[in-house]
């Protein structure tokens, strides 16, 4: 009976989803190409396996490196040589004016789920009135903090930098003299790559100090505030942050933080599923708040984050693709992934749903979060962002690795910058 | 024969048929190796962007270097000639790419003469060292990464238990050690290809003149110096200027192993980033033209000071 029951519900799921999404009219095999961060490709399938018994289509994922600025390179050459082998890739939420040509215009196809969105994501996704990419998930980073640790030392989640700081500092002191002689007080993405706009973006905006560029398109990035934030960071490198921490991407600070090697970690929503799974050394043991602001009175900063899929003009199956970005980015697969990943919907309604509340109950809290969340300066800057990306996060690594101040690489980024920008983004 | 040799000489018909021997490797070279070669400096003329490779326009050097006046009468120079990154990765290239070849050829001449000597076993020895030769950069990078990882590396762990260190080192990430770290691993990868050309060469020396040298009562360091290295000099020369090339254009290591600070990137790095990150193709394309001309006059000042002989001519 049981075995019945479960084939006619999926009969009757098969049937609603095909009513969705079209009649096969012939399996295809779509290729999806996505970073790899954390178990997003086991995700992955169990997210789009609903899909395939209703279409009859496969889809195979093609995993890329962590790093996104990797990914961004890899895109960009297969989408210059019109290379058909990929049909949907799994784009991050500062790409779409810089590869909007490349990508089908999905206005029309979502003009149904597309208003259930977030309207500013779907915003940041629109370049010239062509809905480039739907979204999947939004992310927006937190404080991850020890819970056990910072009872045990009676302190409680720091409010500013500053307190981060001496927090850091008196439980990995203690904990050290206590034998745990990799105790680190926290632990970020300091490698020279896109993740350090996001980490120093958060710092300098938090300290009050601007984002890089302002949505007008003037350069803000050289003002006292954001030396301010730069310095403090340096002051953790090699105290409450290993001297490593300079290369270290999402992973490795996941991999310090889950060894229960750090009192404090800034990541991204999947690290929370993560650290509570059975092979993790702080499960059960970690809360999550906003990351901390530089005085009283500033107010908290998280990069906005976030994936989107787009369907390549050069595939062959075009509708298939189409079907499948649909699908990925509604209702049912964002739940799925918000369930299994811990990432964050773009679909309102799912902000209120109740088995996600139970689960997830991180999810509904984040909600603030990532609504006041900051953009990286990608719409000002359109094709130049990578650029003006890459020369901030170098005046940070630079800073950060003691080749000169603050002060001085920020007036130099400043002039790089507008350099850059010539007559006009 | 007589109808077809249209009155040419023996040597004529001969030099003929060569050629046509050869034309098909001539053929295959212009394509893989003349005609990208072109292209690029023909990019790095023009203000080509990736997304349209057929639509640059002819720019001049302005790549390399073009001088604007502003109103205020400010002169601004702009381009690779004047980009100070550029000439930090320059310099990043040709330290990492001396020390690197200087470290390879006297560890691997090391290497060569134990195994030239006799002993047993000697086939799975030379077998063997080359292991690190054999396996591809990207994962013997990844390996190395992993060993030189801070807090979960081995070497800071064995060198902790030992006591050479009193707190782990960020090998990869700290300006200072980076460095180091890419030229050790180079080190190991390529010294075993380094020995294996100079074995080559080792094995050319006949074996009379070291038995005369033994008769005369000759010191071992003096046939060191007077027998064997002048011997295998043309072998050592060839090798030191693959290596060379090979060490200029270091990509792949630097940029698994290290960040992507200024501490490690080279010209490679840096042209890449150019022509796929930055959209700036013809850019990257210049800066790749400058790579070819460092490399070619770099190789040309060796074959020439070192009166390298590389058409063989000398050994007849």
């Amino acid at each position: 009976m049981m075995i019945m029951k479960g084939r006619a519900v999926r009969a009757t799921a098969t049937a609603a989803m095909l009513a969705v999404f079209g009649a096969p009219v012939m399996a295809e095999e779509l290729f999806y190409v996505s970073g790899a961060v954390g178990n997003a490709v086991e995700d992955f399938k169990t997210i789009v396996k609903p899909w395939e018994e209703a279409t009859g289509n496969t889809v195979t994922i093609v995993p890329m490196p962590a790093s996104t600025t990797d990914q961004f390179g890899q895109y960009r050459l297969w989408l210059a040589a019109g290379a058909t082998d990929i049909d949907l890739y799994q784009t991050d939420v500062i790409w779409a004016p810089q590869l909007a040509d490349h990508f089908v215009d999905l206005t029309e196809a979502a003009k149904d789920l597309a208003p259930t969105h977030f309207p500013s994501i779907i915003e940041s996704q629109t370049v010239n009135g062509k809905l480039v990419a739907l979204p999947l998930f939004t992310d927006a980073p937190a404080l991850y903090y020890r819970t056990d640790l910072l009872e045990k030392y009676g302190k409680t989640p720091p409010k500013t930098w500053a307190e981060l700081a001496e927090t850091a500092k008196a439980i990995q002191d203690g904990e050290r003299a206590e034998g745990k002689a990799d105790m680190w007080g926290f632990v970020w993405q300091g490698n020279a790559y896109e993740g350090l706009t996001c980490n120093a973006l958060e710092w300098v905006k938090s300290f009050g100090g601007g984002q890089i560029v302002e949505a007008d398109g003037t350069i803000s990035i050289n003002n006292e505030n954001a030396v301010a934030a730069l310095e403090a960071a340096k002051s953790w490198v090699g105290t409450i942050s290993p001297d490593g921490v300079l290369a270290y991407q999402e992973e490795e600070a996941r991999g310090v933080w889950q060894t229960g090697n750090a009192v404090f970690m800034r990541n991204w929503p999947y690290a929370y599923t993560l650290g509570n799974g059975d092979d993790s050394a702080v499960k059960g043991l970690f809360g999550v708040t906003t990351l901390p602001v530089g005085k009283d009175g500033d107010s908290s900063a998280a990069t906005l984050g976030g994936w989107n899929v787009a369907v390549s003009k050069y595939s062959t199956k075009q509708d298939a693709a189409v079907s499948l970005a649909l699908y990925l980015a509604g209702p049912e697969a964002q739940k799925t992934r918000a369930l299994i990943a811990s990432n964050l919907p773009t679909i309102v309604a799912l902000y209120d749903d109740p088995e996600i509340a139970e689960k997830q109950p991180i999810i509904p809290q984040w909600k603030d979060v990532f609504l006041n969340a900051v953009p990286r300066p990608s719409a000002p800057t359109l094709g130049k962002y990578n650029e003006v990306s890459a020369k901030f996060w170098s005046a940070v690594h630079n800073t950060l690795s003691g080749e000169g101040s603050a002060a001085e690489n920020l007036e130099l980024l400043e002039v790089e910058l507008t350099d850059i920008k010539g007559s006009g983004w | 024969m007589a109808i077809n040799d249209g009155g040419l000489s023996l040597s004529q018909q001969r030099q003929r048929a060569a050629f046509w021997f050869i034309a098909p490797m001539l053929a295959a070279l212009f394509f893989v190796a003349a005609w990208p070669l072109l292209r690029t400096i023909w990019f790095s003329l023009t203000d080509t962007a990736l997304s349209d490779l057929y639509g640059g326009e002819w720019i001049g050097f302005d790549n390399y270097l073009s001088l604007r006046v502003l109103d205020s009468g400010r002169w601004i120079w702009r381009g690779t000639l004047v980009d100070a990154d550029w000439w930090n990765a320059v310099w990043n290239t040709v330290r990492f790419a001396f020390v690197s070849v200087f470290f390879e050829t006297v560890l691997g001449l090391i290497v060569a003469l134990v195994l030239n000597a006799e002993f047993k076993g000697r086939g799975l020895v030379r077998a063997a060292i080359l292991i690190p030769w054999a396996i591809p950069t990207i994962v013997s990078a990844k390996m190395w990464a992993w060993m030189l990882n801070d807090q979960f590396g081995i070497l800071n762990d064995i060198a902790l238990n030992l006591g050479l260190i009193d707190q782990k080192i960020a090998w990869t990430a700290s300006v200072d050690t980076a460095m180091y770290a890419v030229l050790m691993v180079d080190v190991w990868k390529t010294t075993p290809f380094m020995a294996l050309l100079i074995l080559a060469g080792l094995q050319m020396v006949p074996r009379d003149i070291y038995e005369a040298a033994k008769l005369d009562g000759i010191n071992p360091v003096k046939v060191f110096f007077r027998i064997t290295l002048p011997l295998i000099r043309p072998a050592l020369a060839v090798a030191i200027i693959f290596r060379m090339l090979d060490a200029l254009r270091i990509f792949d290591l630097v940029y698994v192993l290290t960040p992507n600070s200024k501490a490690t990137k080279t010209m490679s790095v840096i042209s890449r980033e150019n022509m796929i990150d930055f959209d700036k193709f013809a850019y990257g394309a210049a800066q790749s033209t400058l790579l070819f001309a460092i490399i070619a006059i770099f190789v040309s000042l060796y074959i020439w000071l070192g009166k390298v002989d590389l058409s063989g001519e000398g050994q007849r």
